[in-house]
């Protein structure tokens, strides 16, 4: 498969690279916040723009297949940085939501996911993403087989529900989420293609080899 | 209620003594600003004002914020577009076509408003559906002064109002991505409408409204949410029947006519409890969060204007 990835010796240190500039928004945004930079309501503009973040790498993670099936180009060894680096947003996301914006009031917190379905679908990410996040080791991997694969389709689930948290937390629907529900429509509805796609070429190979 | 009285002395005769001793610095201020902003968009022009007994004691958010974080779709959808869009827009010459179940149908120009009605300065809260809040000292006057000019028949029992389309100077009114069908269109009762806190405002701490706020005339209901205060008006029908409004079209739902501030009644998507105060503090650490009051605080004012009324079926 022709790659256009980083020769191998370069690989490691350009997922650190990857993590570094992954982190940099958020890090700069909040920089921002610290010193009065981030416009008139600080707090709804950080916790917005680091759940926006995740759902960015969310998409990014689940773009690494697509473009590898159909440009050829392979970035698997850069999904499961993508994947954790949408793990740090959503808990820092998270973190915002519990600390700045309820400030800690856990009648409101618990009011607030017993009642509205845009907090109950974020929560349900998180909690779908912790263990993705938690067995991302190589020892995970070895010890959990083919069930290591299984558990991480909920990749899927969890792109559904943040790009349904992201739009129901919404006064209307703008641009920006129906961007973002075309993109999430096009990598979930890949997935449902490419079984017949990969079925096609498999046997359009065969076909050749013969 | 606070009594009210009319003021007596046309505020064009007026000059207020702040205003008088800082004339020099006026003049200087003008001049950066004209060389700033070169030819485009209109200035910011100081109003006299009459005092009113309308003001609350809130700390008032700073000018930036209340100039720089705007809902003003016709602008954009984001808070910071309509203060980075507007620059386009014309505010003047400006008129507003005043009519349906009206005695005296007319198109008032906004130069005689200006110079015959007398404009005061009401320092309110501003909630937005959106849960965060501001403390505004707008520059305007009751609507009950348009609405003695036109003569309203018995038989009208409701006032639309319409925003300006102006797709070549609004840019959140063209492309092919549109937020809200234009013109945004909204309505009061006429009870409402001519309650003393409803007011027309045509500026904002001391000068006229900034493009982004709505210039050059907008609607304020300090007890309803902030989409009822409908900007950039040109047009005002007296009617028998409830108008559309603009966010009620959209999502029924969520968003209803009366749009009065409740703290009980959630909007279905998130709570109405709290609100956050934009501009307190500065960064992320120095914000405050308030209980939300039964008609943003105003219910000694309006709440007997739906006495008998379920507000939460009439939200």
């Amino acid at each position: 498969m022709a790659s256009l990835a980083l020769p191998a010796r370069y690989r490691s240190s350009s997922v650190w690279v990857l993590y570094a500039l992954g982190l940099l928004p958020g890090l700069y945004a909040f920089y921002q916040g610290v010193f009065g930079d981030l416009g008139a309501d600080p707090v709804r503009t950080f916790e917005h723009l680091l759940g926006l973040w995740t759902l960015r790498f969310l998409c990014l993670g689940l773009a690494v297949t697509p473009i590898r099936d159909l440009f050829g180009v392979n970035l698997i060894a850069y999904r499961r940085a993508l994947g954790l680096i949408a793990f740090y947003y959503v808990l820092a996301h998270f973190a915002v939501y519990l600390t700045l914006d309820r400030a800690l009031v856990f009648s409101s917190i618990l009011g607030d996911l017993l009642k509205r379905p845009y907090i109950m679908l974020g929560m349900a990410g998180l909690v779908m993403l912790t263990p993705l996040a938690l067995t991302s080791n190589r020892w995970s991997i070895r010890k959990l087989g083919s069930r290591w694969n299984t558990l991480h389709k909920l990749a899927y689930p969890i792109l559904l529900v943040a790009i349904l948290h992201f739009v129901l937390s919404r006064k209307s629907l703008t641009l920006e989420p129906a961007f973002y529900i075309a993109v999430v429509t096009v990598l979930l509805g890949y997935r449902l293609v490419r079984p017949k796609l990969m079925e096609r070429r498999r046997s359009r190979r065969a076909a050749a080899s013969r | 209620m606070p009594a009210y009285r009319p003021p007596r002395i046309p505020a064009s005769e007026i000059t207020p003594q702040s205003l008088y001793l800082s004339r020099r610095g006026f003049i200087a201020g003008a001049a950066a600003g004209m060389a700033l902003t070169g030819a485009s968009g209109a200035l910011a022009a100081p109003i006299a004002t009459t005092p009113s007994t309308y003001k609350v004691n809130d700390k008032l958010t700073p000018k930036k914020d209340v100039t720089t974080y705007n809902n003003f779709y016709e602008f954009g959808v984001n808070k910071a577009d309509p203060a980075q869009n507007s620059g386009d827009f014309k505010p003047t010459p400006w008129a507003i076509t005043v009519g349906g179940m009206v005695a005296k149908p007319q198109v008032i120009d906004m130069e005689k408003i200006m110079a015959e009605i007398p404009m005061e300065e009401r320092v309110y809260r501003m909630r937005c559906v959106e849960a965060w809040s501001m403390v505004i000292p707008w520059v305007g006057f009751p609507i009950s002064a348009i609405l003695d000019r036109v003569e309203p028949l018995g038989s009208a029992k409701y006032v639309a109002f319409e925003t300006v389309v102006r797709p070549e100077q609004m840019p959140g009114q063209r492309g092919f991505f549109q937020a809200l069908p234009w013109p945004y269109v909204e309505g009061l009762r006429l009870d409402e409408a001519r309650h003393p806190l409803a007011i027309l405002a045509t500026g904002v701490y001391g000068e006229t409204l900034p493009n982004q706020n709505g210039a050059p005339i907008r609607l304020v209901t300090p007890w309803k949410y902030g989409f009822k205060g409908i900007k950039s008006i040109v047009k005002i029908t007296l009617t028998d029947k409830q108008p559309p409004s603009t966010w009620n079209i959209s999502a029924p739902n969520e968003y209803g006519f009366y749009a009065n501030v409740n703290p009980k009644v959630d909007h279905p998507r998130w709570s109405q409890a709290t609100e956050r105060r934009i501009g307190e503090g500065s960064g992320l650490f120095g914000g405050r969060t308030v209980d939300t009051l039964p008609f943003n605080g105003y219910g000694d004012e309006v709440a007997s204007l739906y006495a008998g009324m379920d507000l939460k079926k009439f939200y």
